[in-house]
Protein backbone atom coordinates (compact mmCIF):
# COMPACT_ATOMS: atom_id res chain seq x y z
CA UNK A 1 0.00 0.00 0.00
CA UNK A 2 1.38 3.06 -0.93
CA UNK A 3 0.88 6.70 -1.55
CA UNK A 4 3.06 9.08 -3.39
CA UNK A 5 2.86 12.43 -3.02
CA UNK A 6 2.36 14.12 -6.51
CA UNK A 7 -0.09 10.82 -6.92
CA UNK A 8 -2.03 12.38 -4.31
CA UNK A 9 -1.84 15.79 -5.45
CA UNK A 10 -3.42 14.91 -8.44
CA UNK A 11 -6.10 12.38 -6.44
CA UNK A 12 -7.13 15.93 -4.64
CA UNK A 13 -7.00 18.73 -7.24
CA UNK A 14 -9.02 16.40 -9.76
CA UNK A 15 -11.51 15.65 -6.87
CA UNK A 16 -11.80 19.58 -6.23
CA UNK A 17 -12.13 20.07 -9.50
CA UNK A 18 -14.71 17.76 -10.03
CA UNK A 19 -17.07 18.83 -7.21
CA UNK A 20 -16.62 22.37 -8.15
CA UNK A 21 -18.14 21.73 -11.54
CA UNK A 22 -20.65 19.14 -9.32
CA UNK A 23 -21.82 21.87 -6.76
CA UNK A 24 -21.21 24.99 -9.31
CA UNK A 25 -24.95 24.78 -10.87
CA UNK A 26 -26.27 24.89 -7.08
CA UNK A 27 -25.42 28.38 -6.52
CA UNK A 28 -25.80 29.33 -10.36
CA UNK A 29 -29.62 28.56 -10.51
CA UNK A 30 -30.27 31.04 -7.17
CA UNK A 31 -30.13 33.77 -9.88
CA UNK A 32 -31.67 31.92 -12.81
CA UNK A 33 -35.97 32.25 -12.97
CA UNK A 34 -36.55 29.12 -15.14
CA UNK A 35 -39.74 29.54 -17.46
CA UNK A 36 -40.39 30.08 -21.12
CA UNK A 37 -37.02 30.02 -23.44
CA UNK A 38 -34.61 28.92 -20.34
CA UNK A 39 -36.97 26.18 -19.39
CA UNK A 40 -37.29 24.79 -22.59
CA UNK A 41 -33.45 24.84 -23.04
CA UNK A 42 -32.75 23.64 -19.47
CA UNK A 43 -35.70 19.90 -20.78
CA UNK A 44 -33.31 19.39 -23.55
CA UNK A 45 -30.40 19.46 -21.23
CA UNK A 46 -30.11 15.68 -20.09
CA UNK A 47 -30.81 14.42 -23.98
CA UNK A 48 -28.25 16.47 -25.75
CA UNK A 49 -25.44 15.60 -22.90
CA UNK A 50 -25.85 11.97 -22.87
CA UNK A 51 -25.88 11.92 -26.64
CA UNK A 52 -22.94 13.97 -26.95
CA UNK A 53 -20.97 11.57 -24.59
CA UNK A 54 -21.81 8.97 -26.69
CA UNK A 55 -21.93 10.84 -30.17
CA UNK A 56 -17.91 9.91 -31.17
CA UNK A 57 -18.38 6.41 -30.36
CA UNK A 58 -21.43 5.80 -32.25
CA UNK A 59 -21.15 7.92 -35.16
CA UNK A 60 -17.38 7.98 -35.14
CA UNK A 61 -16.37 4.71 -34.51
CA UNK A 62 -17.18 2.33 -37.27
CA UNK A 63 -19.96 0.66 -39.32
CA UNK A 64 -20.21 -1.80 -36.56
CA UNK A 65 -20.78 0.58 -33.34
CA UNK A 66 -23.31 2.68 -35.90
CA UNK A 67 -25.16 0.05 -36.40
CA UNK A 68 -25.13 -1.82 -33.43
CA UNK A 69 -26.43 1.81 -31.36
CA UNK A 70 -29.25 1.53 -34.19
CA UNK A 71 -30.37 -1.84 -33.00
CA UNK A 72 -29.88 -0.89 -29.43
CA UNK A 73 -32.01 2.40 -29.94
CA UNK A 74 -34.61 -0.19 -31.50
CA UNK A 75 -34.09 -2.12 -28.69
CA UNK A 76 -35.24 0.90 -25.98
CA UNK A 77 -37.95 1.79 -27.94
CA UNK A 78 -39.38 -1.27 -27.85
CA UNK A 79 -39.67 -0.49 -23.99
CA UNK A 80 -37.33 -3.64 -22.96
CA UNK A 81 -35.90 -3.83 -20.19
CA UNK A 82 -32.61 -1.89 -19.41
CA UNK A 83 -30.07 -4.56 -19.17
CA UNK A 84 -31.78 -6.81 -21.86
CA UNK A 85 -31.40 -3.41 -23.95
CA UNK A 86 -27.37 -3.13 -22.46
CA UNK A 87 -26.94 -6.85 -23.45
CA UNK A 88 -28.63 -6.76 -27.37
CA UNK A 89 -25.85 -3.82 -27.76
CA UNK A 90 -23.03 -5.59 -26.65
CA UNK A 91 -24.15 -8.48 -28.68
CA UNK A 92 -24.70 -6.99 -31.43
CA UNK A 93 -21.13 -4.63 -31.36
CA UNK A 94 -18.95 -8.35 -31.05
CA UNK A 95 -21.09 -9.60 -33.75
CA UNK A 96 -21.16 -6.64 -36.13
CA UNK A 97 -17.17 -6.53 -35.73
CA UNK A 98 -17.00 -10.14 -36.80
CA UNK A 99 -18.59 -10.01 -40.16
CA UNK A 100 -17.54 -6.20 -41.02
CA UNK B 1 -42.47 -0.40 4.91
CA UNK B 2 -41.60 3.41 4.81
CA UNK B 3 -42.02 5.48 2.71
CA UNK B 4 -38.48 6.57 2.83
CA UNK B 5 -37.34 2.80 1.99
CA UNK B 6 -39.69 2.51 -0.33
CA UNK B 7 -37.91 5.32 -2.37
CA UNK B 8 -34.48 4.34 -1.26
CA UNK B 9 -35.54 0.71 -2.55
CA UNK B 10 -37.15 1.92 -5.73
CA UNK B 11 -33.51 3.94 -6.67
CA UNK B 12 -31.62 0.94 -6.05
CA UNK B 13 -33.87 -1.03 -8.32
CA UNK B 14 -33.28 1.53 -10.80
CA UNK B 15 -29.85 1.99 -10.99
CA UNK B 16 -29.54 -2.29 -10.84
CA UNK B 17 -28.45 -2.12 -14.74
CA UNK B 18 -26.40 0.52 -14.37
CA UNK B 19 -24.23 -1.34 -11.55
CA UNK B 20 -24.07 -4.30 -13.67
CA UNK B 21 -22.30 -2.59 -16.84
CA UNK B 22 -20.19 -0.20 -14.00
CA UNK B 23 -18.82 -2.65 -12.69
CA UNK B 24 -17.13 -4.01 -15.72
CA UNK B 25 -16.22 -0.71 -16.43
CA UNK B 26 -14.46 -0.21 -12.75
CA UNK B 27 -12.34 -3.11 -13.35
CA UNK B 28 -11.26 -2.10 -16.29
CA UNK B 29 -10.22 1.55 -15.20
CA UNK B 30 -8.58 -0.30 -11.87
CA UNK B 31 -6.66 -2.19 -14.02
CA UNK B 32 -5.55 0.65 -16.56
CA UNK B 33 -4.36 2.52 -13.07
CA UNK B 34 -2.78 -0.76 -12.13
CA UNK B 35 -0.91 -0.27 -15.41
CA UNK B 36 0.08 3.11 -14.83
CA UNK B 37 1.65 2.22 -11.39
CA UNK B 38 -0.86 3.42 -9.15
CA UNK B 39 -1.39 1.53 -6.11
CA UNK B 40 -4.81 0.21 -5.10
CA UNK B 41 -4.87 2.38 -2.16
CA UNK B 42 -4.44 5.12 -4.80
CA UNK B 43 -6.77 3.88 -7.30
CA UNK B 44 -9.65 3.37 -4.67
CA UNK B 45 -9.28 6.63 -3.51
CA UNK B 46 -9.33 8.46 -6.54
CA UNK B 47 -12.16 6.41 -7.89
CA UNK B 48 -14.13 7.20 -4.24
CA UNK B 49 -13.20 10.94 -4.63
CA UNK B 50 -13.53 11.92 -8.11
CA UNK B 51 -15.86 9.58 -8.79
CA UNK B 52 -16.66 10.47 -12.46
CA UNK B 53 -15.82 7.64 -15.40
CA UNK B 54 -15.07 9.76 -18.31
CA UNK B 55 -12.79 12.05 -16.36
CA UNK B 56 -11.09 9.25 -15.21
CA UNK B 57 -10.54 7.43 -18.20
CA UNK B 58 -8.93 10.61 -19.83
CA UNK B 59 -6.83 11.11 -16.98
CA UNK B 60 -5.35 7.68 -16.87
CA UNK B 61 -4.65 7.68 -20.45
CA UNK B 62 -2.53 11.00 -20.18
CA UNK B 63 -1.13 9.63 -16.33
CA UNK B 64 2.69 9.36 -16.33
CA UNK B 65 5.79 10.16 -14.32
CA UNK B 66 6.59 12.06 -12.99
CA UNK B 67 2.61 12.64 -12.45
CA UNK B 68 1.55 16.00 -14.17
CA UNK B 69 -1.06 16.87 -11.27
CA UNK B 70 -2.09 20.32 -12.82
CA UNK B 71 -2.57 18.99 -16.14
CA UNK B 72 -4.94 16.40 -14.81
CA UNK B 73 -6.70 18.74 -12.81
CA UNK B 74 -7.43 21.03 -15.73
CA UNK B 75 -8.26 18.22 -18.20
CA UNK B 76 -10.57 16.34 -15.29
CA UNK B 77 -11.93 20.11 -14.74
CA UNK B 78 -12.86 20.22 -18.70
CA UNK B 79 -14.24 16.11 -18.96
CA UNK B 80 -16.73 17.76 -16.34
CA UNK B 81 -17.66 20.97 -17.15
CA UNK B 82 -20.98 19.34 -18.15
CA UNK B 83 -22.08 18.95 -14.25
CA UNK B 84 -22.34 22.64 -14.01
CA UNK B 85 -25.39 22.57 -16.53
CA UNK B 86 -26.57 18.90 -15.25
CA UNK B 87 -25.87 20.60 -11.60
CA UNK B 88 -27.74 23.53 -12.59
CA UNK B 89 -30.86 21.10 -13.75
CA UNK B 90 -30.91 19.25 -11.24
CA UNK B 91 -31.08 21.96 -8.38
CA UNK B 92 -34.80 22.68 -9.97
CA UNK B 93 -36.36 19.68 -8.20
CA UNK B 94 -34.31 19.53 -5.34
CA UNK B 95 -37.22 21.58 -3.52
CA UNK B 96 -38.34 18.04 -1.14
CA UNK B 97 -34.77 17.61 -0.49
CA UNK B 98 -33.43 19.64 2.81
CA UNK B 99 -30.90 22.58 1.67
CA UNK B 100 -28.40 21.92 3.87
CA UNK B 101 -28.20 18.47 2.06
CA UNK B 102 -28.18 19.71 -1.21
CA UNK B 103 -24.51 20.57 -1.93
CA UNK B 104 -23.23 17.15 -0.41
CA UNK B 105 -25.69 15.58 -2.22
CA UNK B 106 -24.44 16.58 -5.31
CA UNK B 107 -20.72 14.86 -4.97
CA UNK B 108 -22.75 11.85 -5.75
CA UNK B 109 -23.88 13.04 -9.06
CA UNK B 110 -22.77 11.67 -12.10
CA UNK B 111 -24.27 10.91 -15.68
CA UNK B 112 -27.10 7.70 -15.01
CA UNK B 113 -27.63 8.52 -11.23
CA UNK B 114 -28.30 12.26 -12.60
CA UNK B 115 -30.30 10.79 -16.00
CA UNK B 116 -32.46 8.67 -13.84
CA UNK B 117 -33.16 11.49 -11.08
CA UNK B 118 -34.15 13.81 -13.94
CA UNK B 119 -36.69 10.97 -15.62
CA UNK B 120 -37.96 10.59 -11.75
CA UNK B 121 -38.81 14.93 -11.76
CA UNK B 122 -40.59 14.15 -14.58
CA UNK B 123 -43.65 12.12 -12.82
CA UNK B 124 -42.98 12.94 -8.87
CA UNK B 125 -41.23 14.55 -6.31
CA UNK B 126 -37.29 13.81 -5.98
CA UNK B 127 -36.39 12.78 -2.75
CA UNK B 128 -33.40 12.25 -0.98
CA UNK B 129 -33.82 8.83 -0.27
CA UNK B 130 -34.56 7.77 -3.96
CA UNK B 131 -31.88 10.14 -4.66
CA UNK B 132 -29.36 7.75 -2.42
CA UNK B 133 -30.80 4.70 -3.90
CA UNK B 134 -29.28 5.47 -6.96
CA UNK B 135 -26.36 7.20 -5.72
CA UNK B 136 -24.89 5.11 -2.74
CA UNK B 137 -24.56 1.59 -4.81
CA UNK B 138 -22.84 3.44 -7.56
CA UNK B 139 -20.17 5.47 -5.42
CA UNK B 140 -19.42 1.34 -3.47
CA UNK B 141 -19.68 -0.31 -6.39
CA UNK B 142 -17.39 2.22 -8.81
CA UNK B 143 -14.33 2.05 -5.50
CA UNK B 144 -14.80 -1.27 -5.01
CA UNK B 145 -14.71 -2.56 -8.49
CA UNK B 146 -11.61 0.05 -9.53
CA UNK B 147 -9.54 -1.60 -6.42
CA UNK B 148 -10.41 -5.40 -7.40
CA UNK B 149 -9.25 -4.20 -11.04
CA UNK B 150 -6.11 -2.83 -9.51
CA UNK B 151 -5.32 -5.95 -7.43
CA UNK B 152 -6.34 -8.30 -9.88
CA UNK B 153 -4.08 -6.57 -12.86
CA UNK B 154 -4.62 -7.60 -16.01
CA UNK B 155 -6.96 -10.58 -16.36
CA UNK B 156 -9.15 -8.05 -18.38
CA UNK B 157 -6.77 -8.34 -21.57
CA UNK B 158 -9.28 -7.58 -24.04
CA UNK B 159 -12.68 -5.73 -23.05
CA UNK B 160 -13.43 -5.34 -26.99
CA UNK B 161 -13.96 -8.99 -27.69
CA UNK B 162 -16.88 -9.20 -25.11
CA UNK B 163 -18.44 -5.70 -26.37
CA UNK B 164 -17.43 -4.25 -22.87
CA UNK B 165 -16.15 -1.52 -24.24
CA UNK B 166 -19.69 -0.86 -25.81
CA UNK B 167 -21.56 -0.97 -22.79
CA UNK B 168 -21.29 2.93 -21.69
CA UNK B 169 -22.78 3.82 -25.28
CA UNK B 170 -25.57 0.92 -25.00
CA UNK B 171 -26.53 2.59 -21.52
CA UNK B 172 -26.80 5.55 -22.60
CA UNK B 173 -29.02 4.73 -25.30
CA UNK B 174 -31.90 3.01 -23.24
CA UNK B 175 -31.82 5.71 -20.72
CA UNK B 176 -32.48 8.39 -23.79
CA UNK B 177 -35.41 6.73 -24.68
CA UNK B 178 -36.65 7.79 -21.88
CA UNK B 179 -36.37 11.02 -22.45
CA UNK B 180 -37.78 10.81 -26.02
CA UNK B 181 -41.20 13.60 -26.41
CA UNK B 182 -41.59 13.33 -30.39
CA UNK B 183 -39.85 15.13 -33.08
CA UNK B 184 -38.41 18.27 -31.26
CA UNK B 185 -36.49 15.35 -29.22
CA UNK B 186 -34.90 14.09 -32.63
CA UNK B 187 -33.99 17.18 -33.20
CA UNK B 188 -32.05 18.11 -29.86
CA UNK B 189 -30.43 14.43 -30.31
CA UNK B 190 -29.55 15.05 -34.01
CA UNK B 191 -28.00 18.36 -33.54
CA UNK B 192 -26.05 17.01 -30.66
CA UNK B 193 -25.22 13.90 -31.80
CA UNK B 194 -23.39 15.52 -35.22
CA UNK B 195 -21.62 19.00 -32.98
CA UNK B 196 -19.81 15.81 -30.81
CA UNK B 197 -18.64 13.46 -33.14
CA UNK B 198 -17.26 16.59 -35.30
CA UNK B 199 -15.78 18.47 -32.94
CA UNK B 200 -14.18 14.70 -31.22
CA UNK B 201 -12.83 14.97 -34.95
CA UNK B 202 -11.44 18.00 -35.06
CA UNK B 203 -10.65 19.65 -32.02
CA UNK B 204 -8.52 17.92 -29.03
CA UNK B 205 -9.21 17.03 -25.45
CA UNK B 206 -12.74 16.64 -24.29
CA UNK B 207 -14.32 20.52 -25.53
CA UNK B 208 -16.69 17.77 -27.86
CA UNK B 209 -19.15 16.76 -24.77
CA UNK B 210 -19.64 20.32 -23.75
CA UNK B 211 -19.97 21.56 -27.60
CA UNK B 212 -22.45 18.77 -28.16
CA UNK B 213 -24.21 19.49 -25.34
CA UNK B 214 -25.28 22.92 -26.22
CA UNK B 215 -25.52 22.63 -29.77
CA UNK B 216 -29.28 20.04 -28.90
CA UNK B 217 -29.51 23.05 -26.09
CA UNK B 218 -29.59 25.48 -29.37
CA UNK B 219 -31.84 23.37 -31.26
CA UNK B 220 -34.70 23.15 -28.51
CA UNK B 221 -34.26 27.23 -28.08
CA UNK B 222 -34.64 27.84 -31.84
CA UNK B 223 -38.09 25.42 -31.95
CA UNK B 224 -39.45 27.35 -28.84
CA UNK B 225 -38.76 30.54 -30.49
CA UNK B 226 -40.62 29.38 -33.61
CA UNK B 227 -43.33 27.58 -31.53
CA UNK B 228 -43.77 30.71 -29.70
CA UNK B 229 -44.29 33.15 -33.01
CA UNK B 230 -46.79 30.61 -34.21
CA UNK B 231 -48.91 30.67 -31.49
CA UNK B 232 -48.28 35.03 -31.52
CA UNK B 233 -49.38 34.80 -35.32
CA UNK B 234 -52.45 31.97 -35.01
Amino acid sequence: MTLHLTTLLAIVGMALATYATRVAGLFLMRHVNVKGRTKAAFDALPPAILMAVIAPTILATGVAETIAAAITAASAFLRLPMIVTVLIGMASVVLLRMII
Amino acid sequence: MTKTAVEFRQGVIDILPVIAAASVIGLLWGTLAASKGLSPLETGLLSASVFAGAAQFVAIELWRDPVPWLFLTMTVFIVNIRHVLMGASLSRHMGNIPSGWRAALLYMMADENWAFSERRALTQPLTMAYYLGLGLPMVATWTITSVVGALAGAWLKDPAAYGFDFAFSALFIGILAGFWKGPKTGAVLAASAVVAAVAKLTIPGAWYIVLGGLAGVLAAVLLHAEEEEARATS
